[in-house]
């Protein structure tokens, strides 16, 4: 089963030294763990076969991110999946060339975020008459390896997406943006002046994008819950092993009620980001498929912070040091609840969907 | 499998249209919200009556055996009844202790004898069950109860305190936890398991009110009560293995309940319909954004309970903590009712402040008397204290 698959190679390639190991390096990944990935399909496997994917369908792609997340293993897998799914829900066939280039372990990243509002239309970078864009994106994940940028741009006031070759960027239009998450890696990137190789225009881009949107939601959760089930682990390993006062920690209510509570909410995203690997699939997102991906954001979003902050407290004077892991796991609540919208991002739209006939 | 499905779609008909002739009207008399709450003798004989009525249509504990008093059919076709019940807004299921706690006891450990004498009666309503385990001094602290068995000639003899004894007073037969042995090292080896007769000499309930103003429960008294030395179920000393099956079938950890109707069933549509018809600042209650929010808060938690029960089913996706959904599953829902209710009650403006009784209360008052029944949950059968430290303890390996 792809999720057995998946932890195993996480466990053998990320041990929590190996993660450690990559935390202070450029691209906060070890190439020949991406590669590994590429080589085993995981970069196409929610593309379809006739393009170079693994034909399983973007839901398949969610137990190998509960997988990594449960690692915390770096690698650009995520933005390449996510360009991916943009580039072909816009673009279908006539992106084959780019969609094999991805699968075949290209690296890509979506340039979606003008500052830093998710909800926001983010259309600041424009396509001029001249085929050059002009005007930055934030925070563009994985910009630093990147072969392959796909812009949101507007061209008249209409979305398109404006592909653009590493290759036709000055590498001092990329400034690396100090991540919380040292697992994570991105950049705000100046276009200005770049001509990109190839748009894709039309009315399937704004719902491509719309899609991207919350595939990157959901996709981030399944990464989400991962660690928080990981970040769980490590609660109740010290909780087991730590004793004050002649007992085990662990046996006090005051310690052990709330792991409960972070266990619930673990069991509570998993069942919401597993929903939504079932009701998303290669059509435009429904309704059903839009709630299941913003619940699911919001549910992994809300067990994480609490996990990540309970993890630092519950470690003790230990938990608040660089040396234990407690640091990861609240760097990464901190970096996933906003990615793709936080909490208020998913509520409000929910409340709409769920409320509003 | 498409026959199958025919199958139950066809039934789902049937028992609907049957519902639709054969589920009784409003009697004009407050009934219970849940089988803890009968408390009066009008409620008792129509809820009895009903429960025979759906047992002679052949609906009640469908899956059980049909040799004694079950259908043998598939737990889906009771699956089926049960949402009908719901659907039509039958009244509830009473006999609980019997049909949920008891009769899957019976049919999981118990002698043949011991099921040909207890599973009908349980099913038709014919012979009502309650529960001795609680005492006064040991409630979460099952195990050092003190109720007191002493084997004599051909009897027991009985003397102690049960409490929160619901239905005792209209009890036929109580699942009784005593100690028939003071000297055991661990308290757990003095304990049997004893399927005891009510209605002798010596055996005395007395009705205790409950926070809804309402009754269900009693303290249960014996003195020097004799019951038959045949009422001991499994060994002497083994009585806690057969209590801790017991609180299995109690607490939905494990399956073969004979009913899920026991209660008004509150989904979140009534909650969300009920506040649909509340205003504040003279607007609707829905168009204020807190109150979008808390509700989408409440509906995430219902769905993660549908979706989480529907996960439990499949092994691949519960592999990490395999019994982990069914020992938390108490302690995750009762809490989320527990919260809705009393949200629910509280948004309806001054209205809030009535209850039942008050003409202006809103829906009778049904969301404050729900609320504050639902304690009956969080705190019975294990509180969700307890539950939290059994999840911590048995899923997660806390220690103690």
């Amino acid at each position: 089963m792809l999720l057995d698959v998946a932890r195993g190679f996480v466990r053998d390639q990320a041990p929590i030294e190996a993660v450690r190991a990559q935390l202070e390096t450029d691209t906060g990944f070890d190439a020949t763990t991406w590669q590994a990935m590429v080589d085993m399909g995981w970069a196409g496997i929610a593309l379809p076969d006739t393009v170079g994917g693994a034909g399983m369908g973007v839901g398949s792609a969610v137990p190998v991110f509960e997988a990594l997340g449960g690692g915390l293993l770096g690698t650009p897998l995520l933005s390449t999946t996510l360009a991916g799914q943009l580039i072909w829900r816009a673009a279908g066939e006539s992106a084959a060339e780019w969609i094999g280039r991805l699968c075949s372990g290209s690296v890509a990243t979506v340039a979606y975020l003008d500052h830093g509002d998710w909800g926001a239309a983010n259309l600041g970078v424009s396509l001029g008459a001249d085929g050059k864009l002009s005007g930055s994106k934030s925070f563009v994940a994985d910009a630093g390896v990147a072969d392959c940028f796909v812009v949101v741009a507007s061209e008249g006031g209409e979305p398109v997406l404006a592909l653009v070759e590493r290759s036709a960027i000055d590498d001092s239009a990329l400034s690396e943006n100090v991540l919380i998450d040292l697992t994570k890696r991105a950049a705000n990137v100046d276009f200005t002046g770049v001509a990109p190789a190839q748009v894709f225009r039309g009315d399937a881009v704004a719902s491509a994008l719309r899609d991207t949107l919350l595939l990157g939601a959901l996709l981030t959760a399944a990464e989400t819950t991962g660690a928080a089930s990981k970040c769980l682990n490590s609660i109740t390993e010290y909780l087991k092993t730590r004793k004050q006062f002649g007992k085990l920690i662990g046996s006090y209510q005051a310690l052990k009620h709330p792991t409960v509570d972070i266990y619930v909410g673990m069991e509570n995203a998993r069942s919401f980001v597993y929903h939504g690997a079932t009701v998303v699939g290669d059509e435009p997102l429904d309704k059903d498929a839009e709630v299941a991906c913003h619940m699911a954001k919001v549910a992994a979003d809300a067990v994480m912070v609490y996990a990540g902050d309970r993890s630092v407290q519950f470690h003790g004077g230990f938990g608040f040091t660089w040396e234990c892991d407690s640091t990861l796991f609240i760097r990464r609540a901190q970096w996933a609840q906003q990615m793709y919208g936080g909490a208020i991002h998913h509520r409000k739209r929910l409340a709409s969907l769920l409320l509003d006939s | 499998m498409s026959d199958n499905k025919a199958a139950l779609n066809a039934f789902r008909e049937e028992v609907s249209a049957w519902m639709s002739e054969n589920v009784p009207a409003d009697p004009g008399f407050l009934l219970p919200l849940t089988f803890l709450e009968v408390g009066t003798e009008q409620q008792l004989d129509f809820l009895r009556e009903w429960q025979h009525k759906l047992w002679s249509a052949g609906y009640l504990g469908m899956h059980w055996p049909s040799e004694y008093g079950g259908q043998g059919a598939d737990p889906a076709y009771q699956y089926i009844v049960d949402k009908e019940l719901g659907k039509h807004n039958a009244p509830i299921i009473f006999n609980t202790i019997g049909l949920n706690w008891v009769g899957p006891l019976l049919l999981d450990m118990g002698s043949d004898d011991e099921k040909a004498k207890y599973i009908k009666n349980i099913l038709s309503g014919e012979e009502i069950w309650c529960q001795g385990f609680s005492e006064p001094d040991h409630g979460s602290d099952l195990g050092a109860v003190q109720t007191r068995a002493v084997r004599d000639g051909d009897d027991y003899v009985v003397n102690g305190s049960k409490i929160w004894t619901t239905l005792g007073n209209y009890a036929d037969h109580m699942i009784l936890l005593a100690r028939t042995n003071t000297n055991t090292e661990r308290k757990y080896d003095g304990l049997s398991f004893f399927l005891s007769p009510m209605k002798i000499d010596g055996v005395e309930a007395h009705p205790i009110r409950k926070v809804t103003g309402e009754y269900g429960f009693n303290q249960t008294f014996f003195t020097d009560a004799r019951i038959p030395a045949s009422c001991l179920m499994g060994e002497e000393g083994g009585g806690w293995m057969v209590a801790m099956k017991t609180l299995e079938y109690e607490r939905g950890v494990t399956a073969g309940q004979a009913s899920g109707h026991w209660g008004v069933t509150i989904q979140i549509d009534d909650m969300i319909e009920e506040l649909s018809k509340l205003e504040h600042d003279g607007e609707s209650l829905l168009s204020d954004p807190i109150v979008r929010d808390d509700l989408v808060g409440f509906i995430m938690e219902a769905k993660a309970l549908s979706l989480t029960g529907r996960r439990s089913g499949i092994p691949a996706l519960t592999s990490d903590y395999p019994m982990g959904l069914a020992l938390s599953v108490k302690y995750r829902g009762t809490e989320y009712e527990r919260r809705m209710k009393q949200y629910t009650a509280s948004k309806q403006g001054a209205q809030s402040a009535l209850y039942v009784g008050d003409a202006d209360a809103v829906s009778g008052g049904f969301w404050q008397r729900a609320y504050f029944s639902n304690f009956g949950a969080t705190i019975g059968g294990g509180t969700t204290q307890v539950q939290a430290n059994i999840v911590a303890e048995h899923v997660l390996g806390l220690p103690k």
